[in-house]
């Protein structure tokens, strides 16, 4: 068996697990104002304390959402909405190409449902935005832009974004922007105040955490509206019932995630750096996706299309040998389309169809990639004979 | 005997959503087989919620064949055969009806996806066999080959749908419930007990690439919409107007709206279909006897049959079976009714059978009546 997915989801920290589990059997609402509502509140609030040193943020700009899909929506909605209400010009959305799609769905809605104009950033053939481009985009009418919004890190190909310049480009403008940290958080320094953002979304689960947690990191001027509406809870921008054993098991995660990260990365980006020579080796035609140089992407990700053949094949052949990884390509019914983001690097569409993601996690092992190193070989030469249908 | 009870086979199951190919793959797991589930995407935009009854190609179909190999606990995967089946089923469906034929879209299916683009793919990844719900027997015949028969119970038999396929595709093809003889409710009581939660789905009926069950308007959205022609008696007299000859199949009754009675008073019936001067003939019932007709592509289960011989016939779907004497004349089929039959549609397959054995299959392209040739 060989879990080579951990950008899917990584297994649960032992210890976020008994954080988890010893607040289950716990009373009390955080809203409450009660002596089980405080305990409870106490429990919160301590975790968004741990969480806001985490990411370099104050306890106040961590806001709790149900998770990534939750912060993007209300980053991207909210911060459109609060904009245009401000000043009803601005309509125009800056956005990269290769984003998730809890963040391109929710911009194409805007477009489509709310009168928003959306301008896709370009991208090198890394999927790389560069903040030269940004600020071309901004000076076509910096007048008319509701916020701009371009990942971290890339989930499928991993390429890290210029974060930090390119939030620079958007402050000298005035202009609020949000990034989709979901992968980089635990991989890289993710640090809110330094980055300048306006807005960053993390997740719990991507960390050995639990699933349906995560946050908004919202600096403390943004007032995006709120997409649920409730009982106020949130600074007004998130309503909703806390889950306080998911919040207190996400905050020993996001610790431990970043008390961990140089270890993780260096031990981890090792292991990367294997799997990558040991695939080439078995596969010399193999094409590496996203940046070759290992400073440019996550240090957990490893992405490959393999010429002549079908990554749902592949996927197929491997998994029967219990050996667990992605296509990293969004599915409509299931059915493999290719990848957004390969496309917007300009990979050719055939070799699209052929891609394979591996992404290492805290339980990973040398003989994960042994694993795969024995097994792709034989995969891809099997796949090629069932070809592209 | 069948190859369920052989040695354990890597066997890809279609997974069409519906109860009797879950069964089917359930089936052959429990069998000793190392089975994987695979559900087809045959649209490439699946409808996002099942409109009616059908039996395959929308989002929630694709869910509940996933829900059930999960249950069964096997592997599952969607494979996008859709470009692949607009071409060689939904087209040729078209191109047919433009014809004035009436093709049968399962058997093509069948031909082209399931045992052809699935299978191929399916044996390219290694696997041995491709296993589906369709209601017929793969048999081992004395000197080795597989012979393909109608399922133990009649009632359910569907080896007419599978009448096209040949011996290499049989000797990869595995039918689970070809040996049942229990009734439907057995076999969604079956489903029920193994925990598969499409137990109660409805059955799949008509033709999946059309959602809504509307024949006549998909059709008419394809071939450009009604263009009114004539509708003719036997002598070339015109009765009436239709909204697009493509719309009719030979021996239809209804829907003809001529609006004076036969002069006879007996019901009329389409006898002949012109898409060339797009105009329907009608005719008393008694002018729709086919004494023998000639079908082109056969397809042999196993060696073809060298002289004329007397077989059994089945001409549509659900259809009864006929005596008939068969010959292979250049390349066509030349087959003679013992007693004439009737509704015989240029375009669906005629299959023949040798007892419960299918022996082939051809698409039928002409029809002799009693009174004159037809070209369909």
């Amino acid at each position: 068996m060989a879990y080579l997915d951990h950008a899917a989801t990584t297994p649960m920290l032992p210890e976020a697990i008994e954080a988890m589990t010893a607040q289950l059997s716990v009373t009390g609402n955080a809203s409450s104002l009660h002596a089980a509502g405080r305990r409870a509140r106490r429990t919160v609030e301590e975790s968004r304390e741990t969480l806001a040193d985490a990411l370099g943020a104050r306890p106040s700009e961590v806001v709790l959402t149900s998770g990534g899909t939750e912060a993007d929506n209300l980053a991207v909605k909210g911060l459109y909405w609060s904009r245009r209400g401000a000043d009803p010009r601005r309509t125009r959305v800056l956005a990269g190409p290769v984003e998730h799609h809890a963040v391109l769905d929710a911009v194409d809605w805007l477009a489509e449902h709310e009168g928003a104009t959306v301008d896709y950033l370009p991208v090198d053939r890394y999927g790389r935005v560069h903040p030269e481009d940004l600020r071309e985009a901004i000076l076509r009418n910096p007048d008319d832009i509701a916020m701009i919004t371009v990942m971290w890190a890339n989930n499928e190909i991993g390429t890290i974004m210029p974060v930090r310049e390119l939030a620079s480009v958007a402050a000298e403008f005035g202009i609020p922007m949000h990034a989709d940290a979901v992968q980089a958080f635990g991989q890289l320094e993710v640090d809110f105040a330094r980055s300048g953002l306006a807005a960053m979304t993390v997740s719990a689960h991507k960390i050995g955490g639990p699933f349906g947690i995560g946050a908004l990191l919202l600096g403390r001027d943004q007032t995006p509206v709120p997409v649920l509406h409730g009982g106020g809870q949130e600074r007004h921008v998130r309503s909703g019932t806390l889950d306080v054993p998911a919040v207190a098991s996400f905050a020993v995660a996001g610790r431990l995630a970043a008390e961990g990260r140089e270890h993780f990365a260096r031990r981890v980006g090792g292991l990367r750096d294997e799997l990558v020579a040991a695939v080439r080796h078995a596969v010399p035609d193999a094409v590496l996706g996203g940046d070759p140089d290992p400073a440019g992407r996550l240090p957990a990700n490893a992405h490959f299309s393999f010429p002549g053949c079908e990554g749902d094949s592949l996927l197929l052949l491997l998994d029967a040998q219990g050996i667990e990884c992605s296509t990293g390509s969004a599915c409509t019914a299931g059915i493999a389309q290719p990848s957004h983001v390969l496309l917007a690097t300009g990979t050719d569409p055939d070799l699209a169809r052929g891609t394979l993601r591996f992404s290492l996690g805290h339980t990973s092992t040398e003989e994960d990639v042994k694993e795969l190193a024995r097994a792709i070989g034989p995969a891809v030469a099997r796949a090629r004979t069932a070809g592209l249908s | 005997m069948t190859q369920t009870s052989q040695r354990p086979l890597r066997v890809l199951a279609a997974m069409s959503g519906g109860v009797d190919s879950a069964v089917a793959a359930a089936r052959a797991a429990e069998a000793g087989h190392d089975v994987t589930g695979v559900h087809l995407a045959l649209s490439a935009n699946p409808q996002s919620f099942r409109t009616g009854a059908r039996g395959c190609c929308t989002i929630e179909d694709s869910r509940d064949a996933r829900r059930a190999a999960d249950v069964i606990g096997i592997p599952f995967y969607v494979w996008d055969l859709a470009e692949r089946f607009r071409e060689d089923v939904v087209e040729d469906f078209v191109a047919e009806y433009e014809a004035g034929r009436t093709p049968n879209p399962c058997l093509r299916c069948n031909e082209k996806i399931k045992f052809a683009a699935l299978l191929d793919k399916a044996l390219a990844l290694g696997f041995d066999a491709v296993c589906t719900g369709h209601y017929a027997t793969v048999q081992l015949a004395e000197d080795g080959s597989r012979e393909l028969h109608r399922a133990s119970d009649m009632a359910k038999d569907q080896s007419y749908v599978l009448g096209v396929l040949d011996e290499k595709q049989l000797a990869h093809a595995m039918f689970p419930l070809g040996d049942t003889l229990t009734t439907k409710d057995e076999i969604r009581a079956e489903a029920e007990r193994r925990g598969l939660a499409v137990a109660k789905k409805p059955d799949s009926h008509d033709i999946c690439f059309i959602a809504d069950g509307d024949t006549q308007g998909f059709l008419a959205n394809r071939l450009g919409g009604p263009a009114e022609g004539d509708i003719l008696d036997e002598s070339g007299s015109k009765l009436g107007t239709h909204d697009g000859a493509f719309g009719f199949t030979i021996g239809q009754r209804k829907g003809l709206k001529i609006g004076h009675p036969a002069p006879d008073g007996k019901p009329r019936y389409v006898l002949d279909i012109s898409p060339v001067n797009n105009t329907v003939t009608v005719g008393p019932v008694e002018a729709l006897d086919v004494t023998s007709l000639t079908a082109i592509k056969p397809r042999w289960c196993g060696t073809p049959p060298a002289g004329p011989g007397t077989y059994t016939a089945q001409l549509r779907a659900h259809g009864g079976e006929t005596e008939v004497t068969a010959e292979l004349v250049d390349g066509e089929l030349n087959v003679t009714f013992t007693e004439p039959v009737r509704g015989v549609a240029p375009g669906q397959a005629v299959v023949l059978y040798d007892g419960t054995r299918v022996v082939g299959s051809a698409t039928i392209a002409t029809t002799v009546r009693r009174e004159r040739v037809s070209t369909g």
